[in-house]
């Protein structure tokens, strides 16, 4: 039996060239979601950089783009971004460690005491609040902490009051809005010490808390710092939380958005913007050697 | 190591709390949305279901959630587009970069949102001279969107293999035949999944969106933000926020159906 070879139609040919010239589907393939990328995304990434040494002027409110260290200089030196810098990083700090106290003990019962249908259950109960929005998440804070909020009717048999709004609801609720990163891969970091190295650590006399302390914590030390990177770095670029519980007070998110906005003025914006960045990649340089930038 | 029985039941109590306190603020907004107080009074003086109606007849409220709507489907077709053929080039073909493109496609996501949004905001203003509209909202949530389309795709790529792609070339097929007969029904699901997480993820967004929005924009988050702080709107903020939360959770749920990556990513 014979088949009739296909008509040598357009489509056909631009099809056999396709498919002897590996290069040019490859190129076709990947030219537009590159480009996007690499015009939206790394320009701007890269412009930002830049616009930070530049300026505005003050009469017309037009950006000058002429080289200047003013902005560098008036973010480093300046007491309000080193007030705000400070804060900023010590709630980030505060949110870190208060996710991963609470964190270690929750994803240490996932991975080695609960059984494998809890485990999946509770994995599946943790990621879910996830996908509710960041900003009800706040709200629902906003609702729990206020004056009248149920906090204070819960504590006040035991003579306690709510903090209210302030830089307290704003650890709290940022500590809330960040757990599920930091459990998860904690989470992951105990499941892979094997359970033979617990019992050989035990049958060699070792008691639970020695086991922990010089077997178990060694092997998820990474894990813990993957997961302090992700409340860390969060924390310091957030700004909604703040406003929506923090009361008066500012982060440096709240800095960068009064400039874009309402002062207009998108060169300092740029500088303060960098602050969060040189503080997130310090850390990342810091624990770089525990290895925990495999663990994200 | 042996746990005792008091460390296992300690451990236990203490992951069972820290459950009750991830779960109760949303349980909080969902009775708050069904009581008489507007100031979030606890315990609710009492039960009305007069901000789910008031909240139905909003304008402002419906306008958002068309606005939220319009732009979590164009940025999601977007992000289906350029995320489908970014995930092949990355799975069919090795060439030199292809761990730095990678990385381009997540960075979105794993720099701060605040970072992201005033880059884009300046770009679009300072150096493109572009007005700030819905479609400049659109460009910035397609870019992140992109990564769910990604690891949808590319997982799924991974484990289909080409096998069944060069047997329908063998026979014959040309490289758009096979598309449409062989690859792209073996894709469905991961596109469905993939597409149903960016559009949650768009219509959730709030931080990019607040730098990139129009004035005259109002996606639902901005709505909620807006309408937050004002007296007597709570409640009506509660009742759109239940709302957000369950238009977020079914889709994922489906998505989880469907056998996707469902980890998300900010």
């Amino acid at each position: 039996m014979t088949i009739a070879a296909p008509r040598p139609t357009l489509a056909r040919r631009l099809s056999s060239t396709l498919s002897t010239h590996p290069r040019v589907r490859l190129a076709l393939l990947i030219t537009a979601p590159v480009a996007w990328m690499a015009i939206v995304y790394i320009v701007a990434l890269v412009l930002l950089l830049v616009t930070a040494f530049w300026s505005v002027d003050s009469f017309t409110g037009q950006i000058t783009t002429e080289f200047t260290w003013d902005n560098i200089v008036e973010v480093v030196t300046g007491a309000l971004y080193q007030t705000v810098t400070l804060r900023t990083v010590g709630v980030a700090l505060l949110v870190t460690i208060v996710d991963v106290v609470i964190a270690v003990p929750v994803a240490f019962f996932m991975a080695k005491v609960a059984s494998a249908r809890w485990e999946r259950i509770l994995i599946v109960l943790v990621l879910l609040p996830l996908w509710a929005s960041y900003l009800v998440k706040a709200y629902a804070w906003r609702s729990v902490l206020s004056q009248e909020g149920i906090l204070q009717w819960l504590l006040t048999p035991f003579g306690l009051e709510t903090p209210g709004y302030g830089l307290t609801a704003v650890v709290i609720t940022l500590a809330y809005l960040w757990l599920p990163y930091v459990i998860l891969p904690i989470h992951a970091g105990f499941s892979r010490v094997p359970d033979s190295m617990l019992e050989a650590s035990g049958d060699l006399g070792a008691k639970s808390w020695a086991t922990l302390r010089l077997v178990v914590l060694p092997l998820v030390w990474p894990s813990i710092i993957a997961g302090t990177i992700f409340s860390f770095s969060l924390s310091l670029g957030d700004y909604i939380t703040v406003n929506i519980v923090g009361g008066a007070n500012q982060m440096l998110g709240n800095l960068v958005y009064t400039n874009v906005g309402a002062a207009n003025n998108l060169p300092l914006a740029s500088a303060i913007a960098l602050i969060p960045i040189v503080i997130i990649f310090g850390y990342l340089a810091l624990v770089r050697r525990t290895g925990a930038l495999n663990n994200l | 190591m042996r746990l005792s029985r008091t460390t296992r039941i300690a451990l236990g109590v203490v992951t069972a709390l820290v459950l009750v306190v991830v779960y109760l603020p949303l349980a909080v907004v969902l009775v708050n949305s069904f009581s008489t107080s507007t100031a979030l009074a606890w315990p609710p003086p009492g039960f009305t279901l007069e901000w789910w109606g008031r909240a139905f007849q909003s304008e402002g409220a419906l306008d958002a959630v068309l606005t939220s709507v319009l732009v979590a489907i164009v940025s999601t077709a977007i992000a289906l587009v350029l995320g489908t053929l970014v995930s092949f080039a990355l799975q069919r073909f090795a060439f030199f970069g292809r761990d730095a493109i990678s990385l381009l496609f997540i960075l979105p996501i794993a720099l701060p949102g605040i970072v992201t949004g005033i880059a884009l905001n300046n770009f679009f203003r300072t150096i493109m001279g572009v007005p700030l509209s819905i479609w400049t909202v659109v460009i910035a949530h397609a870019t992140f969107c992109i990564v769910t389309v990604f690891n949808n795709v590319i997982a799924r790529l991974r484990r289909q293999g080409t096998s069944l792609e060069e047997a329908s070339a063998d026979l014959g097929a040309g490289v758009w035949t096979t598309f449409r007969l062989v690859t792209f029904p073996q894709l469905r699901g991961a596109l469905l999944a993939g597409a149903l997480l960016a559009f949650a993820l768009s219509f959730d967004e709030i931080i990019v969106t607040t730098f990139t929005a129009g004035s005259g924009v109002t996606t639902l988050p901005i709505y909620i933000l807006n309408n937050m702080f004002r007296p007597n709107q709570a409640p009506v903020v509660s009742v759109i926020a239940v709302v957000l939360v369950l238009v977020s959770i079914i889709p994922i749920a489906i998505a989880q159906k469907l056998g996707g990556d469902t980890k998300p990513g900010r």
